[in-house]
């Protein structure tokens, strides 16, 4: 491998990786596709949900062929009390034509994903770890691997290494995450016959539904959880805030096993077989912990440069966008033969003007009220406030509406500690969502 | 169908190097550490203390990085296993 030197190494093939990878092999460019895993995918780990829009992007001739499990036409939302659930959910034939969403496994999809890019024509070196990036004064020329005369050239290197991004703390252009910038999630692959998916949430053939819970499941720390339905298999997880989670003490499978017995889980789940536990940090940090995304000869893109969307969970095709742009400014930089940050912070300008900027932008307080707010309020007391005040208004005891509209009204106040307090985190809430 | 933690464990796959990818950097931080937090937030069980120093089972490790931000001291040295050495997910 010693003194080879190619127009682009990427280190990672996950989603953002490929993507980059795919887009500047498809444009000529010599690409090195470095993967720690015994293939792309072994190592990665996400909620469940791929979308289809951003895959379009990258591949529009063969998207259509991504291994998937079940396209989603119905959304639901639950805000968790002990025993019970206010729930919220959008059912739609609209999301099959084009696909809005489908559920995947990541072992799956990305070994596809990664093929494209092979197919294309990047060179895949995988069970290989990039150690680190060498440098000459300010610029990036290539990585140091961790096999035997493995130092390998570039004009320009694509961190694409994930949430652990030791190439990105390497370059030094962030500080080291703090606690309260990521959210571990724990998630069990649960096998059940197709039929008792389609039966307990009422699909027809490769129909697939998500549900995102939050309130009593996280234990009073911020978090969310997830089930997702895929072919014959579910993805059951939970993830809250390492800062959180430190506090609190709680071993983060005993959280997932909580999660497990609350009634409106257990009877899903109900008879499944475990097949794989997994655990993996979500960067959740928002728009005020992404760093600059290239400099001279490098650009970093999905989880290393934070780029996920945690208020929507969207991650992966943050990483696949922010992967194909990186991929386009390198191809521009080799048409200029200027691999400097001048000409790559071309890649800076697309993700600007994309989506990306603009959702975590929208979201940017977000991250700030998780700080400031105590957890217990925002993800035990309301949640379980709410579902108190539900209870009232339907439960028919000889007792007049209007006393029980009184007491629901109350149950929001004491937990939010009073009137005041309640719309005060109405408009910081509202504040939070809306840049 | 909740299962220990070494029920869950055996789910996944792992190649395992004879060499710790994880090192606690000084003893002595742990000794005077009071919460011993990596006892309680690691996914896989990996430390655990024994009274008079923290043991690291890295062959559970399931390279999510939560002890590389989450030890309050900044006392575990945290790289990855060699590659393709580690675990394999099934699913993912």
């Amino acid at each position: 491998m010693a003194n080879e030197k190619f127009d682009a190494i990427v280190v990672g093939a996950g989603p953002a990786g490929s993507a980059a990878a795919y887009t500047m092999a498809k444009a000529g460019l010599s690409v090195v596709l470095l993967e720690r895993g015994e293939f792309p995918g072994a190592k990665n780990l996400f909620g469940g949900v791929l979308y289809r829009k951003q895959l379009e992007d990258v591949l529009p001739d063969q998207w259509h062929k991504a291994p998937v499990e079940r396209h989603i036409v119905e959304q639901r939302i639950w805000l968790m009390g002990k025993d019970s659930a206010v729930t919220f959910s959008h059912r739609n034939e609209a999301y099959k034509e084009p696909y809005n969403c489908w559920t995947a496994l990541r072992v799956k999809f990305d070994q596809w994903f990664a093929a494209q890019a092979e197919a294309a024509g990047a060179l895949p070196i995988y069970e290989t770890v990039a150690t680190e990036l060498i440098t000459e004064g300010d610029r990036v020329v290539g990585v140091r691997t961790d096999r035997e005369d493995g130092d390998l050239y570039a004009d320009v290197v694509v961190i694409a290494d994930g949430v652990n991004s030791l190439l990105g703390k390497q370059l030094g252009i962030h500080k080291e995450w703090q606690p309260d910038e990521v959210s571990l999630a724990v998630k069990e692959i649960i096998a059940l016959p197709r039929e008792k998916i389609q039966d307990r949430f009422n699909l027809e053939g490769d129909e697939g539904v998500t549900i995102e819970f939050m309130g009593e499941t996280s234990l009073g720390m911020a978090g969310m959880g997830f089930l997702y339905t895929n072919k014959d298999t579910l993805s059951l997880g939970i993830g809250v805030m390492v800062n959180h989670l430190k506090k609190k003490k709680i071993k983060p499978y005993e959280l997932l096993d909580h999660v497990k017995k609350h009634p409106m889980i257990r009877r899903l789940i109900e008879g499944g077989e475990t097949k794989e536990y997994s655990g993996h940090l979500i960067p959740e940090g928002g728009w005020n912990s992404v760093p600059p995304l290239s400099g001279n000869g490098w650009c970093i893109t999905g989880d290393a440069a934070q780029l996920v969307n945690f208020v929507h969970r969207e991650g992966s095709n943050l990483a696949m966008t922010s992967g194909r742009m990186a991929g386009e400014a390198v191809i521009e930089a080799k048409k200029r033969g200027d691999f400097s940050r001048e000409t790559l912070r071309l890649y800076d300008q697309k993700v600007a003007d994309s989506f990306i900027r603009k959702d975590l932008v929208k979201y940017k307080g977000m991250h700030q009220i998780l700080k400031e707010e105590d957890p217990e309020l925002l993800f035990n007391r309301l949640p379980q406030a709410v579902n108190r005040a539900a209870y009232e208004m339907f439960l028919v005891d000889g007792v007049p509406k209007g006393e029980k509209q009184k007491k629901a009204i109350q149950y929001l106040k004491q937990a939010a500690g009073g009137t005041w307090n309640l719309l005060k985190m109405g408009v910081k809430g509202w504040r939070a969502m809306n840049g | 169908m909740s299962s220990s933690i070494a029920e869950k464990l055996f789910t996944i796959r792992y190649k395992v190097d004879d060499q710790s990818h994880l090192i606690i950097k000084d003893q002595q931080v742990c000794l005077t550490c009071e919460t011993k937090e990596c006892t309680h937030f690691c996914p896989a069980d990996v430390y655990d203390w024994t009274g008079e120093m923290t043991t690291v089972a890295f062959e559970n490790c399931i390279e999510c990085g939560t002890c590389r931000i989450g030890c309050p001291y900044y006392n575990i040295e945290w790289v990855y296993p060699k590659g393709g050495y580690g675990i394999t997910y099934k699913y993912g």
